[in-house]
């Protein structure tokens, strides 16, 4: 009976790091109408920037902060010489998704070019383990949950209380209403973008740290996941998709609970996630959170 | 470049895609459908093909008769279950589709060889080979042709030859299918779903037919695909193959039936010139750097063709802008 509590946590575990690269796909959903396809290797970029600064000799703190700062860096430079142009020729679903996939494959194979294709891993103990009463911890697991509580609690802090976090959410709800209240799109794009790439590359690091070894098709491998926490917390919803996130986290971990007939072979957790993402979309098209107009 | 195993892999290549694509052509240029899953029939096909030759004992026409009906058989279970949904979910649903159907491929290894793939099918230490009726008849045809006309003509022209008559036989098909009433309600519905059902026209009825022929057609990609190179595995199904199939597809211009071989030629030529161009600066790089070069360029060139002709060589610009 001891394995149920640690299947949940670190089901908690993975379903932070699912929630916290979720929002900012969501955020970006909201108010872009944009479908990032490219998200998983800001992820990706996000890890290695964060590996780069370990290889200096230099600690995970500062790996962590320079992580988060080129991945919102790269999402906010993207926007300016990519996405804005082509919101300006007003591309439509299909060519934005393209355009996404092009940038998907220039990004990934980009990374792969400059480190090749070998597994890397961060300078930290991967066998330290915390005994927890019942459950086992890892370092990894630990820096990975605690930084995420962090970073939740600043995103809803963020949303919730300051202006340009209100802004954001009243533009993803109706954006006319929002632009004749007086909200400065271009100003709610690049902080949007701000916040998705800043998440992007912590998720990137923590996904990197709990997984122990990753190579460049981490992000790309973590994209479908991280679409389908979107969309159980309903597209375009920031809490949702946080929601999202550690639904999906649980629902993988505990697929493989022994109890459950058995398990499911953990070989099997994405094909479960992706399950689960089709039973919502025939079931409950518009999320856990939404309403149901909106998806149809 | 006048090596003529560069040009039929070009040939091989290109055919095989515009196959594939067309199925994409007829989901996506006649009924609207953003189908990301489209790899999966090529997958689901290929596999009913050579798992019921090695395994169930089939002849090889019939199994590939079988694969081509299972890859239908999916794209109506798809469509039936998700074609309601808005179109980017219903693009989400299908790229996760074909990602289960690829992940049970490489895990269901009693069933299917798992990451070794068909050499595999029948446990370890047992190669397995699905192929064997087709490279026996293909060497009866080499034997008639040169016994007649004197000439050795090799394996890969038979191929290269049967691939596109298959590939021009069914843009004919396809041709035909659009300027019928049948494809003119499509596209109909495509511009228009709620103007086309004001009018009595079944959308949901004519969506999946179009989804099922789409699938039928990419499943005949499949079958080629397993017949020409004798060898694959689940990593051969990548989500990669199915967004290859899109350049294709845009590239000679999404609503242009012939659009797709144009598309078809100028990708094979991409996808294979960089692979086998080795001069400078290409040659200072390794062939796995030259890989990952390759893909930049098809992904630069993805967002640039976007940015500058979204609507592809031949195609309309309205077809592509936002309403």
């Amino acid at each position: 009976m001891s394995e149920l509590p640690q299947l949940i946590v670190d089901g908690l575990v993975s379903g932070a790091v699912l929630a916290i690269a979720a929002v900012g796909v969501s955020l970006v959903y909201g108010i872009l109408h944009l479908v990032n396809f490219a998200h998983g290797d800001y992820l990706t970029f996000g890890a290695y920037a964060g590996l780069g600064v370990t290889a200096l000799g230099l600690s995970m703190v500062v790996a962590t902060v320079v992580a988060v700062a080129a991945t919102a860096a790269l999402a906010v430079g993207l926007q300016l010489v990519l996405w804005g142009p082509v919101r300006r020729r007003r591309a439509g679903l299909l060519s934005s998704f393209i355009t996404a996939i092009g940038l998907a494959l220039v990004l990934r194979h980009a990374i792969f070019l400059v480190v090749g294709a070998g597994s890397r891993a961060y300078p930290v103990d991967q066998f330290s383990v915390e005994r927890l009463g019942p459950v086992r911890v890892s370092i990894s697991q630990l820096i990975a949950i605690s930084l995420s509580i962090v970073a939740i609690a600043v995103i809803g802090v963020l949303l919730a209380r300051t202006s340009i976090g209100r802004s954001m959410r009243a533009f993803a709800d109706n954006p006319e209403l929002a632009a004749v209240a007086g909200v400065d799109v271009g100003r709610i794009v690049l902080a949007t973008w701000l916040v998705a790439g800043a998440l992007a590359g912590l998720a990137g690091e923590l996904q990197g740290l709990i997984q122990g070894a990753f190579d460049p098709n981490m992000g790309w491998n973590l994209l479908l996941p991280i679409f389908a926490a979107v969309v159980l917390g309903t597209i375009g919803n920031a809490y949702g998709a946080l929601l999202g996130g550690f639904v999906l986290g649980l629902v993988m971990e505990l697929s493989t609970w022994s109890v459950l007939g058995g398990g499911i072979p953990a070989s099997y957790k994405y094909v479960v996630a992706f399950l689960a993402l089709i039973l919502m979309l025939l079931v409950r098209p518009q999320g856990l959170l939404g309403r149901r107009a909106r998806a149809l | 470049m006048l090596d003529p195993g560069f040009w039929s892999f070009v040939g091989l290549t290109a055919g095989i895609y515009a196959i594939f694509a067309l199925g994409l052509q007829v989901q996506y240029g006649l009924a609207g459908l953003l189908n990301f899953g489209h790899v999966a029939s090529m997958a689901i096909a290929a596999y009913t093909m050579a798992i019921l030759v090695v395994r169930f004992g089939l002849a090889e026409w019939q199994a590939a008769a079988a694969g081509i009906a299972a890859a239908m058989a999916a794209g109506l279970l798809v469509g039936l279950t998700s074609l309601r949904l808005r179109a980017d979910y219903f693009a989400i649903v299908t790229i996760c589709f074909s990602e289960i159907v690829r992940y049970v491929l490489l895990n269901r290894q009693d069933l299917t060889g798992g990451p070794e793939g068909t050499i595999g099918l029948l446990g370890r230490g047992q190669a397995a080979a699905y192929n064997t009726d087709w490279d026996s008849l293909i060497a009866r045809v080499r034997e008639t042709v040169s016994s007649v006309t004197g000439l050795d003509v090799s394996r890969d022209i038979l191929m290269l030859l049967l691939i596109w008559l298959v590939a021009a036989g069914l843009l004919l098909v396809v041709r035909r299918a659009s300027v019928m009433p049948w494809g003119r309600v499509l596209r109909s519905i495509r511009e228009d779903e709620e103007a086309a059902s004001s009018v009595g026209k079944n959308v949901f009825a004519r969506k999946l037919q179009a989804l099922a022929l789409g699938a039928a057609i990419a499943g005949a990609a499949g079958v080629l695909y397993a017949l020409q190179f004798s060898f694959f595995t689940p990593d051969d199904f990548e989500p990669l193959v199915t967004f290859f199939a899109w350049v294709v597809l845009i590239l000679g211009g999404a609503a242009r039936v012939f659009g797709v071989p144009l598309g078809a030629l100028l990708f094979g030529l991409l996808f294979a010139g960089t692979r086998f161009f080795d001069f400078w600066p290409l040659s200072l790089l390794d062939s796995a750097d030259r890989a990952y070069l390759r893909l930049i360029i098809i992904g630069l060139l993805l967002i640039g063709l976007m940015y500058y002709r979204p609507q592809g060589l031949l195609g309309r610009r309205q077809e592509m802008l936002l309403e």
